[in-house]
């Protein structure tokens, strides 16, 4: 194996791997519940579990299938053509010639906050948007947070967290589905059969919601895992970690001081977007760390610090391997 | 990138591909053939440069040796993308030289580590009327694309002359591997050595 700058960064390999396992290991004792649950009572209250399926699978294919429009639509976004955005198209032709990767579509929002978002159902539908806000940054700085949003791309990153959602919206359906059950269908009829649905409906409910916690904190994990990985890709793809930690000061800086009115309207994005357009002078916001979609600045500027030093070896040895 | 590097987030930097461009020489003979346009000479070296004193060592590395064969000296430019350009100027005659200077560039940064830096190599051509044409070498992918940009003041600022470009293609197409989706034929405007 040749020498190699570029190792990969095998602590955020395993710590993703891990969260990845925990996941699957809770979909899997999930269904395992469920099933258990309704074999012991002899009731299908298979109806309400294949419709949570359906429905939670479906809304999630059809919010990956037209995760462009959707998001393009909600930021207010409009696609930009090379002639239209020459120094923007010309930085991220060259990113993806220097990646190898195919261009993904452009788009700028009209809003002076700074950031930007990659999205799209795979590397052939998707879009990269960045605000009007974003274009302030120097060009390296920019290209720096270009640079982390194609790595999204190269990633899958939308397919790969609506994946890890599909546990999640299925179990909050269920849980959903099974408390209106009780409150609409179990009031009138007093049969043997209802007596016998209650207790399951509730187990139901219970299991399901104690899923959706769980792995509604493991997403957010994954999605914190993921940002960073972002950035570490990015920050190889260009050589300048540094250029994209003064970007992420800037953006961090920039999100936090935008008003609270405008909080609820960005806050919708947030998964995809570069920097949480979240108020760091909440008190809760300790709390809103567990559960944020980003890891916290100094975490992204202390792995960037890594990078620099990493790219910056002499003579990179089998340490580096 | 494989399912498995995708899925742990991890896209591993591209390595140049650095053979394919040794079947620039006898190309350049077919082109000016076929088309009349012969080599300016001068070609250059396009890559990222990685902040830190460790890729500054290996830069001026690059252009010891290059300085250090007699001809003429190297440039070293950056353009407003921040990518640097190593140009390095010959006869007219002597491609193959060139070649090896640019291929110089190309295996001192690849033997430092730093392959995944390299963007392009741009060889220049010009014809009787003074058009250029520029023969693109994409490292990443190993392909090569023909970029003409049109000049003088019927031309505008920012144009390509397709035809041209779609004529050089026809005429060495054949002898050298090219670049099929044209998407990727990146415009590279104001790129020294063209």
């Amino acid at each position: 194996m040749a020498r190699t700058r570029y190792a990969p960064d095998r602590g955020l390999t395993t710590r993703m791997t891990l969260t990845m396992f925990l996941l699957g290991l809770v979909f899997v004792a999930f269904i395992a519940l469920i099933i258990g649950i309704m074999s012991a009572a002899h009731v299908s209250a298979a109806a309400i579990i294949v419709i949570a399926v359906i429905f939670g699978g479906g809304s999630a294919f059809i919010s990956l299938f037209y995760s462009d429009k959707i998001a393009l639509r909600a930021a207010g976004a409009v696609e930009v053509s090379p002639q239209e955005a020459p120094e923007l198209h010309g930085i991220v032709d060259r990113l993806c010639a220097l990646a190898d990767m195919e261009k993904p579509r452009l788009a700028i929002a009209p809003t002076t906050m700074m950031n930007a978002f990659a999205t799209g159902r795979n590397s052939k539908h998707s879009v990269l948007c960045v605000t009007e806000g974003l274009l302030r940054l120097e060009p390296a700085e920019l290209e720096g947070v270009l640079a982390h949003e194609l790595s999204h791309v190269a990633h899958k990153d939308v397919q790969v967290m609506t994946y890890a959602s599909l546990l999640a919206i299925v179990a909050g359906l269920l849980v959903r589905f099974a408390f209106y059950s009780e409150l609409f269908g179990g009031g009138d009829r007093r049969d043997s059969n209802n007596q016998n649905a209650f207790p399951i409906i509730l187990a139901i409910m219970v299991v399901s919601a104690v899923v959706y916690a769980i792995s509604f904190l493991l997403i957010r994990v994954l999605s914190r895992y993921r940002e960073l990985a972002a950035d570490r890709s990015g920050a190889l793809l260009t050589g300048q970690p540094s250029a994209l930690a003064s970007a992420l000061r800037k953006v961090s800086g920039d999100m936090s001081r935008i008003p609270t009115e405008d909080l609820r309207a960005a806050e919708p994005l947030n998964a995809l977007a570069f920097a949480p357009a979240l108020n760091l002078r909440d008190p809760r916001a300790s709390l809103a760390k567990l559960f944020s979609t980003h890891p916290s600045l100094e975490r992204r500027l202390e792995e960037l610090e890594k990078i620099q030093a990493q790219l910056g070896q002499v003579s990179p040895g089998p340490r580096a391997l | 990138m494989g399912f498995l590097d995708s899925l742990l987030g991890r896209s591993k930097p591209v390595q140049p591909k650095l053979d394919d461009l040794f079947g620039l020489p006898s190309a350049a003979i077919t082109l000016q053939a076929a088309t009349g346009f012969t080599p300016t000479g001068s070609g250059s070296v396009c890559f990222r440069a990685v902040e830190g004193a460790t890729f500054g060592d290996v830069q001026s590395e690059v252009r010891e040796l290059l300085d250090f064969d007699g001809g003429l000296p190297v440039e070293v430019t950056r353009d407003s993308y921040g990518f640097t350009w190593l140009v390095s100027s010959h006869m007219s005659d002597e491609v193959e030289a060139l070649v090896t200077d640019l291929h110089a560039v190309n295996s001192t940064l690849v033997d430092h580590g730093f392959g995944p830096q390299l963007l392009c190599t741009v060889v220049g051509f010009r014809d009787a009327e003074d058009r250029r044409l520029a023969l693109v070498y994409l490292y990443k992918r190993g392909t090569f694309y023909p970029f003409a940009p049109r000049s003088g003041p019927g031309g505008g600022k920012h144009e390509r002359d397709n035809a041209l470009e779609i004529q050089a293609k026809g005429a060495i197409g054949g002898e050298l591997r090219f670049e099929q989706d044209v998407t990727k034929w990146m415009a590279l405007w104001g790129a020294p050595g063209l």
